[in-house]
């Protein structure tokens, strides 16, 4: 296909769901009665119905069907046969070595990632806080947010480059090593410590996101409780400690809760630095390779039932969190 | 949620502008000491993509062979990588950038078009079981697209009822059905929540008295409600902009490797994969595909940090 035609293709699909959208509308324009406005409301509706219901509420249900099956798929409906096997998938990812090995990094990768972004993202957000590059400071380190994770996963490959220690080194983490008199050291490929560098890459992607929200969340602080703590001697860290965190604590739920929802699904940054060697697997590379390299259905259908499963409890606590927050 | 914008000082009081909680807590903590972390956070937070495109610049030779930094006191400058990704025959990211192109359009225009008007009915048509309705399209929210990916897969390629399917070499629209309804799939629950909130902020008496005056539902909708929600699309479709030009799982499974169909994030990767010490054009090819998006986030950012908390459970 040209160029011309991808475009003209655009077009038309676009052209074609707001007819969708036009027609209803001009079909149902006419209706008044009690009656013709619930006609009007399924109308509304049924475009988004039939999509969510075809596209993820009966995906979901079979996913969570074929995790009780062997490799080969097995549909809801019409499967034949079908070798049922029980919990063993999730028994194989439990007992596994190396399944073992990617959840203990996901452990890793949900925990520590949204307690070292949120920290970062808040001590920074006070210290620019009402200074006077304010805005030009957020966009730095908010910029990363807008980079996808495959360019983020490139441009930190790139810091970790390695060379022999002998040879002009073109990652700027290995030259610092070699300028202070250390060995370099490969990043990436030394185990345990490479998940480490691997949660790096996400952190530099989510600080911006915690800095946005807790820096708005401190600005909503009111004065006369800043005032009232400072008159009574408050001063400080201790102001920080006693005022500031209890004020933001909603708000610091939040981005705790949604980055480490974020954390869980993510596998573009394993995917493009390590391609899951080295032990750098998470769950969700996993489920990758296991759905769509290995085809063993089952089994990925078993690790995407757990990341849903995982996800589950922190969702529903942290939309919580934010509906106490708007409440506010 | 409130947007970032600071309130203005107000100047010319008498008293001094009151400080908030974490600038008092900065003076204390030793301005010098305060801003000299600041800027070392900054340093961290921008070197790593300040030397990605220093590189992106340099000849092959030099990038390949010492570090970007040697460029502040040696410039040598040219346009070659560039080149080379962008119209070179093996890389040719200029027709991914299209494909990119041709996936985001749909993907951000259809959930809206859809989300919108399934919105004005959870807000504001009553009928019979609605709450429950919507709790139930807002809770699918929490739903990973990892779980539905196999199964809507066999959708695509071999529908029910002798449907077309919409994968394989006949597939209409050259296959890129598979990629525009899988996002406007997974962006469904999202739009129709954020969009309905925006909806529901608006006067009842507005709509009663437009109602009153004989105006139906659909009057309503496109005269008072589409103008009104104009800053809310705009959130949700940054948002949503952002999210599928930057996306590589759905992409990988959905446009299935297929190169006529695949966006630059999935040449990006193969190139990272096939190509990982050819730094001179995984520079230049990160920064090509980081353009885009990276506009659109400058210009539109107020928008962006709106939509951003309710969006982030998303996928």
């Amino acid at each position: 296909m040209t160029s011309t035609d991808k475009l003209v293709q655009m077009a038309i699909a676009v052209v074609l769901f707001f007819a969708v959208t036009g027609l209803i509308l001009v079909l149902t324009a006419r209706l008044r009665s009690r009656n013709g406005e619930r006609v009007q409301a399924a109308a509304f509706i049924a475009p988004s119905l039939l999509l969510i219901a075809v596209g993820l509420l009966y995906p979901a249900a079979g996913t969570i069907y074929q995790s009780f099956f062997g490799s080969s798929y097995q549909p809801i409906l019409g499967g034949e046969g079908g070798n049922f096997v029980g919990l063993d998938n999730y028994r194989t990812i439990f007992t596994n070595g190396d399944l073992l090995q990617v959840l203990q990094n996901t452990a890793l990768w949900v925990v520590l990632t949204p307690l070292v972004a949120t920290t970062i993202g808040l001590v920074y957000a006070v210290l620019i806080d009402r200074s006077r590059f304010e805005k030009f400071a957020k966009a730095l380190i908010f910029l990363p947010m807008a980079i996808s994770l495959v360019g983020a996963s490139i441009i930190w490959k790139f810091m970790y480059d390695y060379k022999g220690s002998d040879q002009d080194q073109i990652g700027v983490l290995n030259a610092m090593l070699k300028a202070v008199g250390f060995d370099t050291y490969r990043f990436l490929l030394t185990e345990p410590w490479n998940t480490l560098f691997l949660i790096v890459i996400i952190v530099w992607v989510q600080a911006g996101f915690a800095m946005t929200i807790l820096s708005a969340a401190i600005k909503a602080i009111p004065d006369d409780i800043v005032e009232a703590a400072k008159l009574d001697g408050v001063n400080g860290l201790k102001l920080f400690r006693y005022i500031t965190v209890p004020s933001i604590r909603p708000s610091l739920i939040v981005v705790l809760t949604t980055i480490s929802i974020t954390t869980l699904k993510v596998f573009d940054i394993v995917r493009t630095a390590t391609g899951g060697q080295f032990g750098t697997s998470v769950l969700a590379y996993e489920f990758y390779v296991q759905s769509f390299r290995s085809f063993d259905f089952g089994l990925g259908a078993a690790l995407a039932t757990l990341i849903f499963v995982l996800v589950t409890p922190i969702v529903v606590y942290n939309i919580r969190q934010m509906r106490r927050l708007e409440a506010r | 949620m409130t947007t970032t914008t600071p309130t203005a000082p107000q100047a010319g009081l008498k008293t001094a502008p009151p400080k908030s909680a974490s600038s008092a807590a900065r003076e204390s903590l030793s301005g010098r000491w305060a801003s000299a972390a600041a800027i070392v956070i900054a340093i961290v937070w921008t070197l790593p993509t300040f030397g990605l495109l220093v590189s992106s610049f340099r000849p092959e030779g030099e990038v390949k062979t010492n570090g970007w930094w040697n460029a502040l006191t040696d410039p040598q400058f040219t346009l070659d990588s560039y080149r080379q990704v962008i119209s070179g025959a093996d890389i040719d990211l200029a027709t991914y950038m299209i494909n990119s192109v041709v996936i985001t359009i749909p993907a951000v225009l259809i959930p809206i078009s859809l989300a919108v008007m399934a919105a004005y009915a959870f807000a504001w048509i009553p009928f019979k079981g609605r709450d429950t309705l919507f709790v139930a399209v807002f809770a699918l929210q929490i739903v990973p697209i990892q779980v539905t990916m196999i199964p809507l897969l066999r959708l695509y390629v071999d529908p029910p009822f002798n449907l077309m399917p919409l994968a394989g070499n006949d597939a209409p629209g050259g296959g890129f059905y598979t990629v525009w309804l899988s996002h406007t799939i997974f962006a469904l629950p999202l739009a129709i929540f954020l969009l309905h909130n925006f909806m529901r902020e608006i006067p009842g008496e507005l709509i009663e008295s437009a109602r009153v005056d004989g105006a139906g539902h659909v009057q309503i909708f496109s005269k008072i409600m589409l103008p009104l929600m104009t800053p809310a699309i705009a959130a949700f479709g940054i948002f949503q902009f952002l999210w599928v030009w930057n996306d590589l799982l759905v992409a990988l499974v959905f446009a299935g490797g297929n190169p006529s169909v695949s966006p630059l994030t999935v040449r990006l990767a193969a190139l990272a994969g096939q190509r990982g010490e050819d730094w001179h054009l995984l520079s230049a090819g990160a920064f090509v595909s980081l353009v885009v998006p990276l506009i659109v986030f400058l210009s539109l950012q107020r928008y962006f940090v709106r939509g951003l908390l309710a969006g982030s459970v998303k996928g």
